[in-house]
């Protein structure tokens, strides 16, 4: 019998996990039921017990991690013997993507989800100091969902699983659509958002099972959140930028069920972010945000089940497989937990304060949390209808992006107008004197951007549009004009307030006054990113695209661009057949630069050819020109070249950059109060307290 | 008040001339193969299939032509590529019937939170503009440190 040693030691390392995440949960549980009602330090041994638990929790960080490099080193190594390396890799793979095997199946995608949970859990249960019991509960309830996905690892998709009969001499090689540097990045993004989210639903939960008095709980949280939303956010973008890149077909978001999937807890988190502020501020919304966690954690998890039961069809989901049944249980019994907690401590969720006025920062966030919600809702309905249709016609529909952009413009845009008044509108009630004192002059931008959009040709009305998308086009411009101008206008006053009190220049002051609140100004920087990309999606209206075959000296024009067909021709390397074009690009008569549309054949000759296609761009700030070798005509042996002409999509990943740059800032803690400031601040609390009594 | 309707009637005409008009075969080409999708299994959409040597799409878009060719309404080629290839060969539910249930719901359910939203915010204000008219609020924070600590929270960004 054939010795394996690495599959048996990342086997056996799963097996202990699973048991040290046992132990932490039973143990955890244990100690936290025999000490409930009673002081720390009362019951000592209950305290040891606890501590072992974490103890244990602890190590199955580093036993899930020898696991993780297990399957690494396989990979490395070559080592065919396991089934999942000999599907995933080949000799010929380059280290970087042998790395990224770990990630591009179904079981080393489960062992990384663990791993990263293991992660998360080692950190959480490293800073138990921050509040002890607190951390205790939390860390129980992760055990809990670490239990879970070792489970699944070492009973239903396990990765070590060794192959039956001799050990092959090559793999079958990794996918070649994931051959690409983003990919290497885009998955472990969204899955440190997917598992991030993890914690603060395990500490929400633990706070209402212990009844945590006061908001602390939120403030432990509020990192872990926004770094988990910042994961989730680029893991978003890398893979629209992924699938824009890669797949050729001239777009960037497809609305295929497994997007969707990582789509919904991004809004249901958004949401969080924004409401949690309400519970901070004004001890308002309680069990509103104790839901919107519970929530985003449930779609994280059902997004999982989504990918991988096969149940919806998608481009991306694994072959289908019966883990789906697991995924069912464990959402079941996940919700049943929540909701008897809900139930049992609901009187706990008591709201401290009622809303004011209709015209108030927090009527504001409410209409916030709603628009996101009805996005979320969209999405989740048209991922789950076509099984709906099924079961009630007898007959599958498609949900396309037809469906999404129609139904979700609209929401879209009501998202983009909020954004711009909600912090415009103050706490608890806004007069008529300050909304009249903000509003005028985004408004005033709001028209302005109007009559120039409208004088430079963005006419719904004019012939040949699609005048529901240059409508749509022309409102998201000229609210995103007001919006800016809003938060533009919000740093300026702030700056000019701190630049009269400190007498430094007015960039100073706005530098000064951002380190000073950089959780609000943060928010603005966010705020903007986001309208930059909105200005980016809007441009897709007015995308266009030709298709031409190019034979010597051909000449295609696109928009301001012409392109000339230098050469084509067809290669044959170790890895793939290719064929590619080269495609002189000129503006007016000045050359700009050769594109080399491309189109790669991988495993030529077997029973398992994938083409790819690789996309020839020349990107500017105001459009890309996006060029596919689409084949050649059998009749006249032409290349046939696609182009695209997509106006002002270099702006959506700006705004991406923008987005992360205002989360960080909102990460760093702001400067802290100077004795002056807070003797005048304690001196104004003062007068207010004695007219109050 | 006349007036005021012939403006009305004069917009509707103008919108209908819009919404209407210019509806040039070439656009109305690139609509309708931006409705549907490829049935080769890639489910992309039909005008932006790109596969090397795809089977399907190239005979799709052929019989697209053909259809809009002939003279039939969207309506009418619509059912004809869905009696063909099969519902899943829109990229929407636009057949009618229970289809429109996909497009109901999200906007239902849009505007009966917002409608719920209002309410709620109305229901609130008025319950303490009640209790205003009623008297000073007294609340259970009020005190030394207690009320300092809530102004602070309450006005701090």
């Amino acid at each position: 019998m054939q010795l394996h040693p690495m599959p048996e030691f990342g086997s056996f390392t799963l097996l202990l996990a699973l048991a040290l995440c046992v132990y932490t949960l039973v143990m955890g549980a244990a100690a936290l039921w025999r000490t409930r009602g009673v002081s720390a330090g009362v019951d000592r041994q209950a305290d040891k017990l606890g501590e072992t638990a974490r103890r244990a929790g602890i190590s199955s960080f580093i036993v899930v991690s020898c696991a993780a490099f297990a399957l690494v080193w396989a990979s490395f190594t070559n080592d065919y013997s396991v089934s999942y390396i000999l599907h995933h890799t080949n000799r010929a793979l380059n280290t970087a993507y042998k790395f990224s095997a770990l990630w591009s199946g179904q079981e080393g995608s489960l062992l990384l989800w663990a791993w990263l949970l293991s992660a998360y859990g080692f950190v959480l249960r490293m800073r138990h100091k921050v509040d002890v019991r607190l951390t205790a509960f939390a860390s129980t309830i992760l055990a809990g969902v670490q239990v879970f996905f070792l489970m699944l690892l070492n009973f239903a998709a396990p990765p070590f699983a060794v192959e039956p009969g001799p050990v092959a001499q090559d793999g079958f090689g990794l996918n070649p659509l994931l051959q690409y540097p983003e990919m290497v990045i885009h998955p472990p993004m969204l899955y440190l958002g997917y598992v991030g989210f993890s914690v603060p639903f395990a500490f929400a939960l633990g706070a209402l099972m212990m009844r945590y008095p006061g908001e602390k709980w939120i403030h432990i949280t509020r990192r872990w959140t926004m770094v988990t939303w910042l994961f989730l956010t680029c893991g978003i973008f890398l893979g629209a930028h992924w699938a824009y890149s890669v797949l050729g077909w001239g777009g960037y978001w497809g609305w295929d069920p497994v997007e969707n999937a990582s789509l919904m807890p991004w809004l249901t988190g958004t949401a969080f972010l924004h409401s949690v502020m309400m519970q901070e501020k004004r001890g308002m919304m309680k069990s509103w945000n104790v839901w919107l966690i519970f929530s985003t954690f449930l779609l994280t998890i059902l997004g999982t089940l989504l990918t991988r039961s096969g149940i919806v069809s998608s481009v991306h989901a694994f072959a289908s497989s019966n883990i789906g049944d697991w995924f069912y249980a464990f959402i079941l019994i996940a919700f049943a937990v929540c909701l008897f907690t809900f139930f049992r401590q609901r009187d706990h969720l008591k709201s401290e304060n009622r809303l004011e006025s209709l015209v108030s920062r927090e009527s504001s966030f409410l209409f916030n949390n709603l628009i996101l919600l009805a996005a979320c809702f969209t999405v989740l309905w048209g991922t789950l209808f076509p099984i709906l249709s099924e079961y009630v016609q007898g007959t599958k529909v498609t949900m396309g992006a037809p469906f999404y952009n129609r139904v979700n413009l609209p929401i879209g845009l009501f998202l983009l107008f909020l954004t711009g008044i909600g912090p415009l509108l103050a706490w608890r009630s806004t007069s008529l004197r300050t909304i009249r004192r903000n509003f005028v002059l985004p408004g005033i931008a709001m028209g302005v951007a109007l009559v120039v959009l409208l004088a430079v040709g963005v006419r719904p009305w004019k012939d040949g549009d699609d005048w529901q998308s240059t409508l749509f086009s022309l409102v998201t411009f000229t609210l995103a004009a007001g919006v800016i101008t809003a938060i533009a206008s919000e740093f300026l006053r702030g700056a000019s307030v701190v630049a009269t009190q400190t007498g430094k220049n007015l960039l100073a002051s706005m530098v000064l006054l951002t380190r000073r609140n950089t959780r609000r100004y943060g928010g603005y920087i966010v705020h903007f990113g986001i309208v930059v990309m909105f200005i980016g999606i809007a441009g897709g209206a007015f995308n266009q695209s030709h298709e031409q075959e190019m034979g010597y000296g051909d000449t295609l024009t696109m928009g301001p661009y012409r392109l000339v067909c230098q050469s084509f021709t067809q290669d044959s390397k170790p890895e793939f057949d290719t064929e590619y074009a080269l495609l002189d690009v000129f503006k007016g008569q000045k050359k700009l630069v050769q594109l080399a549309p491309e189109k790669r054949i991988y495993f030529p000759n077997t029973d398992h050819a994938q083409p790819s296609t690789m996309v020839a761009m020349h990107s500017t700030l105001a459009s890309d020109l996006y060029v596919i070798y689409e084949g050649r005509d059998v009749d006249t042996d032409k290349p046939i070249i696609k182009v695209f002409l997509n106006p002002l999509m270099n702006w959506i990943w700006i705004g991406v950059l923008i987005v992360v740059a205002g989360t960080l800032l909102a990460l760093v803690p702001s400067l802290t109060r100077s004795p002056v400031r807070a003797a005048v601040v304690e001196a104004t609390l003062a007068e207010a307290q004695v007219y109050h009594a | 008040m006349l007036r005021f309707r012939r403006w009305m009637q004069a917009g509707a005409v103008c919108l209908l001339a819009v919404v209407m008009l210019g509806a040039d075969p070439g656009t109305r080409f690139e609509k309708m193969g931006h409705a549907m999708i490829c049935t080769c299994g890639c489910g992309q959409i039909l005008l932006e299939c790109n596969h090397v040597g795809c089977p399907v799409s190239p005979v799709m878009i052929g019989e697209l032509h053909a259809q809009i060719d002939s003279g039939g309404s969207n309506t009418m080629i619509f059912n004809w590529f869905a009696a063909k290839y099969g519902g899943t060969v829109l990229a929407s539910p636009i057949r009618g019937g229970f289809d429109n249930v996909a497009w109901i719901a999200p906007m239902a359910v849009f505007l009966l939170a917002t409608v719920g939203v209002g309410f709620l915010i109305r229901m609130w204000t008025s319950r303490r503009m009640a209790l205003s008219a009623a008297g000073p609020v007294v609340g259970p924070l009020v005190g030394g440190d207690a009320l300092r600590e809530r102004i602070r929270r309450e006005t701090e960004y």
